[in-house]
């Protein structure tokens, strides 16, 4: 009896090690090897990452896995998913179960230098704010003393909600879920006055609610949150593969390439264009990739206003607004360093 | 010629790889390093492949300030507090909701247990009924269920229940009053301490006075009436030392008083009501291990059912119950980690949550979180192991 379990404790260890020493390395050799991306994303975020009821995976950060399988082996649904909480994506990260995070993850000092991460650009400038029922009365964060917040555990918004509160000599109730939908669960049952998460967020959690005009979205911003694609530390050609391909699809929004156009476009003359499409020059191939990489981005996945429209702007239930994620020419953040 | 024949008689001595004394020691030994070899490889291998990573180790994050709110701290508890301080606080609510939960559970169990075994054809069934449901609808199910339903009946903090405005109930918990101990206070006390202290000798004394005479007296009575009379008399005559701070709805919520949040009642309940379950199918048969005849030859003494029950049947009934009762003291504690399910704040929950998401610092939070429940059920085990052996049969 006792052997046999010393034999299982055995096994179960080593299955542990193994799983531990499994050498990132050449990401990118494995991906082409066996066929597809293995992708982490949210468990379900409207928008970011939600599968339907036949299991099809879309939303923003969904796109950029897309276009990433697109790039490398030219075909947008060679993408696996694995849904992650927040807890569990950075570990699923580094123990190299995943190639990819594509799960509305902030850009931080202590993530990108102390965990063996790094990420990869920003698909989405976000910042922190408040969602409150609307019968409560309340038109801004600063009447919110002593009041109960519903928040998601693992998050940086924990820190951010403790920080504001502090400076603003105010006091707050925190009441922390395990995921989101149990968090609006909680906010719907009134077990708390206000939810706070990414603003995004809580405009994908609002639609959920029973009555989505019951709550509204404070005005306030308390935070900077920029979100984006993280890959393993350690792996520079699959960082490179990563960062360009979201920089290809802001580039092709700035070119004005769009799926629709881009065979039009590609039979063009504009050499900016005819090097970023692969006709001229071998940028691809630099990258360890084909010189169609970026045609195959825009032709399969769209450019980032397309993803950005079609996900969680206009074109979708959410309806946001492009704000900091316009273009920089038309006065948003979103820019790509020239692919030439 | 051998000089002596007898020596070939004996049996041969068999050659040390034969000897089966000598042949389970090496084997022992063989396993022990096995094991600890293969313990260094996995420390070793950890170590190396997290430095190859570029990911920090070690234990000094304890020390860095947390910067974020725990809803419900046992102990001096701020946002500029040290991770290690989180630590503790995760604690302390992992051990209130377990003790609490240990407490009712077995309060709860005895209760149900011995209902199932009442002659009553009612109590028999209802106790049964509850066994039969509780113990087998998943413990989570449970927790959701006590945690949303019992929510959403409660009304929000400006339309609270209140109890003559000194207790509120709503959304956001039990609010009790607080109770401020004024110079004077400590004498009540020692009041109290003196009348248990009291109470205990009298037992004694009378227990040893109806050994001997077979009178009996109102131990009860007179025990209760020294515990609760004699604090109530020093009191009284030093001025009722005592203020109460009242809750009262501020902004959104209630502030001040004794706040008692609903995730800890959900909690709470469901641990004790699922363990209860076990507890009292263990304590059925605890009972029913005890011979009919004991019984009866208590009965033939002239000994009430009451008596009976308390005298014989459960003293030897505990023989059979406490090694089990044990698993499901432990159980409990180890369920207790569901809380972060509903956003109780215990230990899993805070440090192998928030603490371990704002660190990354897995291999040492998960480390510790480990050892924190090993140690807990390792001393739940100990104690009831000796409690065990107290009880155990002594033969003569």
């Amino acid at each position: 009896m006792s052997k046999l379990h010393i034999m299982a404790a055995g096994t179960a260890l080593a299955l542990l090690a193994a799983g531990t020493t499994a050498q990132a390395g050449a990401t990118l050799d494995s991906v082409k090897q066996k066929g597809h991306v293995q992708c982490g994303v949210s468990t379900g975020i409207p928008g970011f990452s939600s599968a339907d009821d036949k299991g099809n995976w879309t939303g923003i950060d969904v796109d950029v896995c897309r276009a990433v399988a697109a790039a490398v082996l030219g075909d947008a649904n060679a993408v696996k998913y694995t849904p992650l909480t927040a807890k569990e994506r950075l570990t699923a990260l580094q123990s190299g179960e995943i190639d990819m995070l594509s799960r509305n993850t902030t850009w931080t000092a202590t993530r990108d230098t102390s965990l063996g991460i790094n990420f990869t650009g920003v698909n989405y400038y976000d910042g922190q704010g408040f969602l409150v029922s609307k019968n409560l009365g309340v038109k801004s964060a600063l009447e919110l003393n002593g009041a109960s917040v519903c928040i998601q555990s693992g998050t940086t918004t924990e820190l951010n909600l403790s920080d504001y509160f502090r400076a603003k000599k105010m006091e707050f109730q925190p009441v922390v879920f395990d995921t989101s939908d149990q968090t609006i669960k909680g906010f719907e049952a009134g077990r708390c006055d206000v939810l706070t998460s990414d603003q995004s967020q809580l405009y994908a959690l609002r639609i959920k609610l029973a009555d989505p005009n019951s709550a509204m979205v404070l005005p306030e911003v308390i935070s900077k949150e920029p979100l984006g694609p993280v890959v393993r530390q350690g792996d520079d050609q699959w960082f490179n593969v990563v960062k360009w391909t979201l920089f290809a699809m802001v580039n092709a929004e700035e070119l004005g390439i769009t799926a629709a156009n881009v065979d039009e476009m590609k039979a063009g003359t504009d050499p900016n264009v005819k090097r970023m499409l692969g006709t001229e020059g071998d940028i691809g191939v630099g990258m360890g990739l084909g010189n169609d990489w970026a045609y195959n981005i825009v032709k399969q996945v769209g450019n980032y206003g397309e993803m950005f429209e079609r996900n969680v702007g206009k074109g979708s239930p959410l309806g946001i607004e492009r704000g900091l994620n316009a273009l920089w020419t038309n006065g948003g953040l979103q820019y790509a360093p020239p692919i030439r | 010629m051998a000089a002596d024949p007898r020596e070939d008689d004996l049996p041969s001595k068999p050659p040390v790889w034969n000897d089966p004394r000598i042949r389970a020691l090496v084997f022992q030994i063989a396993i022990v390093i096995a094991v600890s070899a293969f313990g260094y490889y996995l420390f070793d291998n950890t170590l190396t492949n997290l430095e190859k990573r570029g990911i920090t180790t070690g234990f000094g994050f304890l020390d860095s300030q947390a910067s974020f709110g725990i809803i419900q701290t046992l102990v001096e508890y701020s946002e500029t507090s040290t991770y290690g301080r989180t630590f503790i606080v995760g604690l302390l609510n992992t051990l209130l909701v377990s003790g609490l939960g240990i407490v009712l559970a077995t309060l709860l169990g005895f209760i149900i247990g011995i209902a199932r075994l009442s002659s009553n054809w009612l109590i028999a069934k209802l106790a049964a009924a509850y066994v039969e449901i509780f113990r087998n609808i998943p413990l989570l199910l449970q927790i959701f269920f006590w945690y949303f339903a019992v929510l959403r009946a409660l009304p929000s903090p400006r339309q609270s229940h209140d109890l003559g405005g000194v207790v509120f109930l709503n959304l956001r918990g039990l609010y009790l009053p607080r109770p401020l101990f004024e110079p004077g206070f400590g004498f009540v006390f020692a009041a109290l301490v003196a009348a248990i202290a009291g109470s205990i000798l009298i037992t004694r004394w009378a227990s040893r006075r109806q050994e001997a005479t077979g009178q009996q007296f109102h131990t009860i009575y007179t025990a209760i009436g020294l515990i609760l009379g004699l604090p109530l008399l020093t009191f009284l005559a030093l001025g009722a030392p005592l203020a109460w701070e009242l809750p009262e709805l501020r902004g959104f919520n209630f502030q001040g008083g004794i706040p008692v949040i609903p995730e800890l009642s959900a909690l709470l309940v469901a641990l004790s009501i699922y363990t209860a379950a076990f507890i009292a199918e263990i304590v059925r048969a605890g009972i029913l291990a005890v011979s009919r005849g004991q019984t009866e030859a208590a009965h033939a003494l002239g000994l009430r059912p009451g008596l009976t029950l308390r005298l014989v049947i459960i003293p030897q009934a505990m023989r059979v119950i406490i090694p089990p009762l044990t698993s499901q003291y432990l159980n409990l504690t180890k369920n207790s980690s569901l809380a972060t399910a509903i956003g109780y704040p215990d230990l899993v929950s805070v440090f192998a949550g928030t603490t371990l998401n704002q660190t990354g610092q897995a291999v040492e939070v998960i480390a510790m979180t480990m050892g924190v429940y090993l140690t807990i059920s390792l001393v739940i085990s100990l104690l009831m192991n000796w409690y065990n052996k107290r009880k155990t049969l002594v033969e003569r």
